[in-house]
């Protein structure tokens, strides 16, 4: 059989569109992209090593990772149920609602953390009552996870809304025609559909949970092996002036990232194969 | 029909790095100055420039702008470091003013001896901001240590104030271990120093398992006590604490002075090389030269800050500012170079303390 | 009923009332829990202190300033993302080639750098000892910490909104649309803008709201690579900032309000035009 570097297709502008993309993510992402690389290869192996194996960073890894993934799998249940009441039903306050989603993308990242630490710190409207019953949640791991659920929400909403929007309805009446359950037809004709773009808002939302930082840091604590997530590991390696080590847990942070976001989205290309 | 369509993707590609470029900055006609500062001296710069400028005006009959920038000290003398084209900083630590000198050699290394009092024109401590009637009953450093108390204090990795909380903590224990400070640089009693330089460390590692939060910034530090309300005591730098009861309001906190603290000096130095390029030298050497001037320094003790010639404040102003006995870094820690490389760089004691600490 | 939840269309699943209610009772207390509580937060710090306050925040010449440069950032960052979305959608969507994965992934690593990194990129890049330094320094460019480093940044950050808003929507709906449109003798543009333009807009529309709000409210990346030259490399949420560290909460949350306000516009827009494409 011939190599072939893409599938026969009569759509054209395959050659434009590709040289565009790349151009474009070459010199806006790859570039940029470049230099850490450039500059994390100046470090000997030992030195990048032990920069990034240190206790606090693993710890800090363990964190990041755990709380992003955490609130990732939050936002994508709460994500399709919510977008399925705004595009399929209707009730007081819809458009309102709709409206208020992308407002956490709009608001700087370090006034969302400090209005949650606000609402979540033992003194706040949720915190207190919380804390009564014994529940700390700012400045501790869960305080974290609040923080990416508000950043990453819209990720999920966004990418399932338009898809459920545009569904065709005449295939789930056929599947009810045929004396389907709704939630056989649920399952088996609509959540199939839906499944990659909310793989993709999965995988948007975790890898945007990863980089947070802004709003973490106001409701983390950030106490050293506890509470200290990735990103403030680096800030803290940058005030001592030690670019290197910075650039290590950087790059390294990338790498693992670059890796599991491939691999998400070879599941979703084979989740979407394999409905064909 | 292939052929323009590249053409036009090209077009469409460069359109907005092209437009990135076109948005040079314009070159304004008057002089303009550029002072990179840290956090807590805003409010000091920001009427500091206006009678600056007026000086200026009077003594040369030009307009000066100042243009100030404000930032967590590391951060900015990392700005200034990558390329930020300050004419003057005014930075918390001397060994942040140090490390732009080495990395960029921009000005000379001896910078510290241009102006009088190791170009330090204000100068403040460390002291405990506790809730109104200091329910705690903290008076002094070893307060902070008993059961239940719980201190508030920026994390020393990513705030230079917090560093100074740190070191004033060191050295109290020093002197109460050593009884006299003097023998820190004193070879006879080399061995009884090591001995106090281990208990001090034992203080300051219990005194930070007293600290439930470590926020990044000072101001981020004082609303988490004051807003949110944690912590029974925040460890604060004089000028910081007198300014957030000001603001904050008096009938909620109250300032408690320890017996001793350190003498924190924030320095000031002209970028030479950066204020040469655009003829603002003499300009901005006037700028840093003019804190000294009674003027400056009346404004200066009305900043809560410590002048460093006090005779030219307001008596009143200066009788705010309670008397303790403070030390020099210098004097306890050798230098700041030194102090930075012990305690806070990566594996050093402060480091220690958290990932021994949760090893236990 | 005051109160009332029912199926917006009267086709296809239709699950039964009281699931739909519980469906939206459960949905709406994830949002007041995690999204309007701290919402109601900033808009009550915002007007603690009466509207004149509140104008007064946003009405200051530096503050303006600040408005200025958020929107000129967006006006570049939006559009500029926007075609490159289009572009990127269209060729992994429509078409399955060696390397396609990797190139999606690439396009969704900006969401996984953290904004510190981000910035610290183009630090690497332009800084007085970046990479590119001698280019720049030749044609008198000043990058980073003035106003072309603030797009950047800012460009990066949003870089993969429309195209993964698109590209997920465009691989669902399949190509047959377009074959046959090809097919019946239309040409590549043609087929673009009546048929798959048509289909995608929705998915387009919320790509560039997201964009743009990111847009205008990225503070990160941006404060790494600004310099915070008070008057003149100040974005919006930068000014929340200082503001916020100058003890001054009320204009801090009102700056964050006016974010929150622009933002709102877009959707205002995209109602507008919802209700148009009615009629």
């Amino acid at each position: 059989m011939k190599y072939q570097f893409k599938q026969y297709n009569i759509l054209p502008g395959f050659g434009l569109t590709l040289g565009y993309t790349v151009v474009y993510l070459g010199l806006l992402v790859l570039l940029p992209l470049a230099a850490l690389t450039l500059s994390a290869l100046q470090m000997t192996w030992p030195e990048f090593w032990s920069a990034i194996s240190s206790q606090r960073a693993i710890r800090s890894f363990a964190l990041t990772f755990g709380t992003s993934f955490i609130a990732a799998v939050i936002n994508t249940i709460f994500g399709l149920l919510i977008a399925w009441c705004l595009s399929r039903m209707s009730f007081p306050g819809r458009k309102i609602i709709d409206a208020m989603i992308d407002l956490p993308f709009a608001l700087p990242t370090a006034i969302s953390g400090i209005a949650l630490t606000a609402v979540y710190a033992p003194n706040g409207i949720l915190g207190e009552p919380l804390a009564r019953l014994g529940i700390k949640v700012a400045y501790t791991p869960i305080g974290i996870i609040i923080a990416m659920i508000l950043v990453g929400l819209p990720f999920v909403v966004r990418t399932v809304q338009p898809v459920l929007a545009e569904l065709e309805r005449e295939l789930e009446e056929a599947a009810l025609g045929l004396g389907a359950s709704n939630w056989q037809t649920f399952s088996k004709v609509i959540f199939p559909l839906v499944l990659p773009s909310l793989l993709t808002g999965f995988t948007l939302a975790f890898a945007r949970n990863l980089g947070e930082y802004g709003s973490v840091v106001f409701i983390a604590g950030n106490m050293p092996m506890k509470t200290e997530i990735t990103s403030l590991l680096i800030v803290t390696h940058l005030e001592q002036y030690d670019y290197a080590g910075a650039t290590a847990l950087a790059s390294a942070m990338l790498i693992i990232s670059f890796v599991l976001l491939l691999t998400i989205n070879l599941l979703q290309t084979w989740s979407g194969r394999r409905l064909k | 029909m292939k052929i323009i369509s590249i053409i036009y993707s090209l077009a469409l590609i460069a359109l907005p790095f092209g437009l990135v470029s076109c948005e040079k900055q314009s070159e304004a006609d008057s002089l303009e100055l550029l002072n990179v500062s840290y956090d807590p001296t805003r409010e000091l710069y920001q009427d500091y420039n206006k009678v600056f400028a007026q000086h200026w005006l009077a003594k040369t009959g030009q307009n000066i702008t100042i243009n100030q920038s404000h930032g967590g000290a590391g951060k900015q003398a990392r700005a200034v470091i990558d390329g930020l084209k300050a004419d003057v900083v005014t930075l918390a630590l001397a060994y942040d003013i140090d490390v732009i000198a080495e990395k960029t050699g921009l000005f000379p290394a001896n910078w510290q001896s241009r102006l009088p009092h190791n170009s330090t024109p204000y100068s403040s401590t460390i002291v405990f901001l506790v809730r109104k009637g200091n329910p705690k009953e903290i008076k002094d450093w070893d307060d902070l240590i008993k059961p239940g108390i719980e201190v508030i204090t920026p994390n020393p990795k990513t705030s230079g104030g917090a560093r100074w909380n740190y070191l004033a903590a060191w050295g109290y224990e020093l002197n109460r271990q050593l009884g006299n400070l003097d023998k820190v640089n004193d070879q006879l009693y080399a061995q009884e120093v090591e001995q106090a330089n281990e208990k001090a460390q034992a203080f300051v590692t219990e005194l930070f398992d007293h600290v439930p939060i470590l926020d990044t910034g000072a101001r981020g530090a004082t609303n988490t006590f004051v807003q949110r309300e944690i912590g029974d005591v925040l460890l604060a730098w004089e000028n910081e604490a007198f300014l957030s009861i000001k603001e904050l309001g008096t009938d909620k906190l109250e300032i408690v002075v320890p017996s001793i603290s350190i003498l924190a000096e924030p320095s000031v130095t002209v970028v030479d090389n950066n204020a040469n390029n655009h003829n603002a030298l003499a300009a901005a050497q006037e700028y840093l030269s003019f804190l000294y001037s009674p003027s400056a320094q009346k404004l200066i003790a009305k900043h809560y800050y410590r002048p460093a010639l006090p005779e030219h404040a307001d008596p009143e102003d200066i009788e705010r500012f309670p008397q303790l006995i403070m030390f020099t870094i210098d004097k306890v820690f050798g230098s700041w170079q030194q102090a930075q490389k012990t305690h806070f760089n990566d594996g050093g004691i402060f480091d220690q303390i958290y990932v021994k600490g949760s090893n236990k | 009923m005051l109160f009332f939840v029912q199926n917006k269309y009267n086709k296809g699943l239709m699950p039964p009332a009281w699931l739909n209610w519980t469906l939206v009772v459960i949905s709406l207390t994830f949002l007041a829990v995690f999204l309007l509580l701290p919402l109601v937060i900033i808009f009550t710090e915002a007007f603690r202190q009466g509207m004149t306050l509140w104008w007064q925040s946003i009405s200051e010449p530096e503050a303006l300033h600040a408005l200025k440069l958020t929107l000129l950032t967006a006006a570049v960052a939006v559009p500029a993302n926007t075609i490159f979305g289009l572009a990127a959608a269209w060729c992994l969507a429509k078409f399955r080639f060696f390397g396609r994965n990797i190139i999606i992934t690439l396009i969704d690593l900006p969401f996984a750098v953290s904004p510190i990194i981000a910035g610290m990129l183009f630090v690497l890049l332009f800084g007085a000892r970046g990479y590119l330094r001698g280019i720049t320094d030749s044609l008198d460019l000043q990058i980073i910490f003035a106003v072309p480093g603030i797009i950047l940044a800012t460009m990066f950050i949003t870089f993969p909104f429309v195209a993964r808003e698109l590209t997920g929507l465009m691989t669902q709906q399949g190509s047959q649309a377009e074959q046959a449109a090809l097919s019946l003798g239309a040409s590549g543009w043609q087929t673009f803008w009546h048929i798959t333009l048509p289909d995608i807009k929705w998915g387009l529309l919320y790509g560039i709201i997201l964009c743009n709000a990111r847009a205008m409210g990225e503070f990160g990346a941006v404060s790494v690579v600004s310099g915070h030259i008070r008057g003149k490399t100040n974005t919006l949420p930068l000014h929340a900032e200082i503001l916020y560290n100058e003890y001054n909460f009320s204009a801090a949350f009102a700056v964050a309000s006016l974010l929150a306000f622009l933002a709102l516009v877009t959707l205002v827009i995209k109602s507008i035009a919802e209700r148009r494409k009615k009629r």
